[in-house]
């Protein structure tokens, strides 16, 4: 192998524009030097920030130096630039399983076994995860007394039960342009301070959007804000309304952008519902 | 030194600036020929002033980043001292984790 990565980092040297750079760093990785791997495949980046293999690659390596966080912010990436890119569906399904997320691993997994049918890595992975979701599956709990029936149809009030379950999440706020809650609390706060953020965040939208358009930047997709305790994140169901879903800082921002896309479909469909 | 340069060094960074917390008026740059630096900072500025409001009220404490994704590009913000702002303006292929660090850097700098 060593001498392989001599000829690939001469061949490098000669040419730094070449792709070679990922068959190098990957072999930096499972040859064990690590730093090394890492200066390669940000070298890389820095050449070809949009080539998702380069970010597949930086997220292997990261993986190896225990940094998961950051890797899942680059099979992330990868995903943007490469919806398909089984490696980063792999990687990320990796992830999921670590923190314990077996449907989304599940998810990541199949996606996974599409893009690369013929692993065996990845067709023993969801082999573990099915077998561990059947074990968590519990016995059907004995019948509960007949729901209520369901009320008249009427004007939705944030205190009504949505039928998505997404939105049953207790930090998220859908909020209108004149800032008025919507749906949603941070249950950490208590109603009272949810009213109050859902008031600060009026006309947050209009102004996320006229800057984009005024800096050229098209339009506004979402706002990830960072504090050191709650990761915020911002996205626009609707012109006219924005929707705030609050985490602990201590979760990947990454993966709650994961997830995002669920809530404002939700978000959407709940307005229908609702207007 | 403010260290702006080797943002904007990264690829798909269009500029980077600091401008002042409170009015956006920018104290250094470094911009492409094509980018307002002024009017990135003034925008960047009021849009970080609400969210930090925001974050506040939901008791979250001061913000310590800000990205705002766009179909086109991306603008991110961080604290750099108490009194200004770290600003940067990017392409959308632009590897945010890459200029995320590189900002905290120089924020320190700056601070």
């Amino acid at each position: 192998m060593s001498d392989e990565i001599r000829r690939l980092t001469a061949e490098l040297a000669a040419d730094p524009g070449s792709l070679v750079f990922l068959r190098l760093g990957e072999m930096l990785r499972q040859a064990g030097r690590l730093e090394a791997a890492a200066k390669v495949a940000i070298q890389g980046l820095s050449r070809y920030p949009d080539l998702p293999g380069a970010h597949d690659l930086y997220a292997r390596v990261l993986v190896d130096h225990q940094d998961f966080e950051s890797a899942f912010d680059e099979w992330d990436m990868t995903l943007r630039l490469d919806p398909n890119h089984g490696g980063a569906h792999k990687g990320i399904a990796f992830l999921f399983w670590k923190a314990g997320d077996l449907q989304s691993a599940l998810r990541h997994l199949n996606a996974a076994a599409d893009d690369l049918p013929g692993d065996g890595q990845i067709a023993a992975a969801l082999t573990r995860v099915r077998a561990r979701l059947a074990e968590l599956e519990k016995p059907a709990p004995p019948p509960a007394p007949a729901p209520p029936p369901e009320p008249a149809a009427g004007p939705s009030t944030p205190a009504e039960a949505p039928r998505d379950d997404i939105l049953r999440d207790e930090g998220l706020l859908l909020v209108d342009a004149a800032g008025l809650r919507l749906l949603g609390t941070l249950s950490s706060v208590g109603d009272g301070i949810a009213d109050q953020v859902a008031a600060d965040l009026a006309g947050v939208s209009r102004e996320a959007a006229r800057a984009a358009r005024l800096l050229e930047l098209g339009e506004w997709r979402t706002i990830a804000v960072e504090s050191p305790t709650a990761n915020y994140f911002l996205a626009p169901p609707t012109d006219e309304t924005l929707l705030l879903i609050v985490r602990s800082a201590t979760l990947p921002m990454g993966r709650i952008a994961l997830g995002t896309g669920r809530a404002v479909e939700a978000a959407r469909r709940w307005l229908e519902t609702a207007g | 030194m403010t260290g702006l340069d080797t943002l904007t060094g990264i690829p798909g960074v269009r500029g980077a600036m600091l401008a002042n917390r409170d009015d956006g008026i920018v104290v250094a740059e470094s911009v492409r020929e094509d980018v307002d630096g002024a009017a990135v900072a003034a925008l960047a500025t009021s849009l970080a002033r609400r969210l930090e409001a925001a974050a506040r009220s939901a008791q979250g404490g001061s913000t310590t980043f800000l990205h705002l994704q766009a179909t086109d590009g991306a603008l991110l913000v961080a604290p750099a001292g108490p009194e200004l702002l770290l600003i940067v303006i990017a392409d959308k292929g632009v590897n945010v984790g890459r200029a995320r660090l590189e900002m905290a850097r120089v924020a320190e700098l700056a601070a």
